[in-house]
């Protein structure tokens, strides 16, 4: 029989039990085009293995061969990976890697609206995948520091060339990362961080 | 009664229509992605099996997407089974910090990850 019974869910490792002490979160959205370390960084930072969330979306599309009229609908499954770092007893600090395609967005509510904040992970190979987003996140005025990934045989620009091409204010924290490497990686969220308390400090002095 | 046809798709959409009752929401529920909870009391015989398995992941604090990750059910589905639990008070709810910027959680932030 072609079904599948919900399987008793084995839940966290005991040693990835979070302290009863917990009390609240918050997240960090990592976004990028596709293939661009999203997951990689997530994975570098996590104090747990990467974990998965998965919605299932109904399209409907109009193909050119369809009958008049006739709407097709096709279904799409996105996948979101995440990872965890409990920051002290109380606060736990979530990572998400999210799709860069914004048309996704959606389906997680609230997810860049209660986030702290967000890195752009870019390719200089692709740096067009970047457009979207970052269109996306000024939009919804989410602040966001940008981070290129540095793949070896990427082409290498001056920060005012990636200034320029990415259309990036001064203010916006740019810099190189190699998400494989857990140091990096920790560096760009505290340049995160860091341009957050910038902002909190400017918007509690006005 | 209905007979469960050959073609009944445990995984596929009738399932969650039936596991959630027709309801779908995320917004209703006022749950966040990292909202923490905890569950007040131990599964019990005769629950819903996604209920039972709730009750007994969260043992210890867990965020609502970490349930939809170890449960293998989208976060709207599991808001939804979350809401029934609330409604029943056999777990307990943990809001996310604000999102406006809080000097305070910004500073706890920066140092967490500083002593990583
Ligand atoms: N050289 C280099 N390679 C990297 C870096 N980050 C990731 N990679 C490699 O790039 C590939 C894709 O990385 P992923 O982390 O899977 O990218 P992703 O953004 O999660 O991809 P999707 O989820 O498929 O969109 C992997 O083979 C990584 O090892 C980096 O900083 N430098
Ligand atoms: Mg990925």
């Amino acid at each position: 029989m072609a079904s599948r019974t919900f399987e008793t869910a084995a839940g966290p490792r005991s040693e990835d039990a979070l302290p009863a002490s917990a009390t609240s979160a918050v997240k960090i959205v990592i976004v990028g085009g596709f293939g661009v370390g999203k997951t990689t960084l997530v994975r570098s930072v996590s104090e747990i293995r990467p974990l998965t969330t998965e919605e299932t979306m109904t399209e409907a599309s109009a193909g050119v061969d369809d009958l008049a009229g006739v709407e097709r609908k096709s279904m799409t499954t996105v996948a979101m990976d995440f990872g965890r770092i409990s920051l002290n007893d109380e606060l736990v600090l979530y990572l998400f890697g999210t799709p860069g395609q914004q048309r996704f967005w959606f389906l997680w509510n609230g997810l860049f609206e209660g986030a702290l904040g967000a890195v752009v992970l870019v390719d200089t190979r692709r740096l067009e995948a970047s457009f979207d987003v970052l269109g996306r996140l000024e939009e919804s005025q989410t602040p966001f520091v940008v981070a290129v990934n540095a793949f070896d045989e990427a082409p290498s620009y001056t920060d005012g060339e990636l200034r320029e091409a990415l259309d990036l204010t001064d203010e916006v924290p740019l810099m190189a990362c190699d998400a494989r490497n857990r140091e990096s990686s920790k560096g760009v969220l505290l340049a995160l961080m860091q341009y957050l308390h910038s902002l909190a400090m400017t918007s509690e002095a006005t | 009664m209905t007979q469960v046809g050959e073609d009944w798709d445990e995984g596929g959409p009738e399932r969650l229509y039936v596991l959630t009752g027709g309801r779908s929401g995320f917004d209703e529920t006022g749950l966040d992605l990292v909202t923490l909870i905890v569950s007040r009391t131990p599964p019990q015989i005769g629950m819903q099996p996604e209920h039972e398995s709730i009750l007994r992941v969260c043992a210890s604090p867990l965020s609502v997407v970490e349930i939809s990750a170890h449960l293998k059910l989208p976060v709207s589905i599991v808001s939804v089974l979350l809401a029934d639990l609330l409604a029943e008070e056999r777990v307990e709810a943990r809001a996310p910090a604000p999102a406006l910027p809080d000097i305070d959680i910004i500073k706890a932030v920066i140092h967490g990850l500083q002593n990583l």
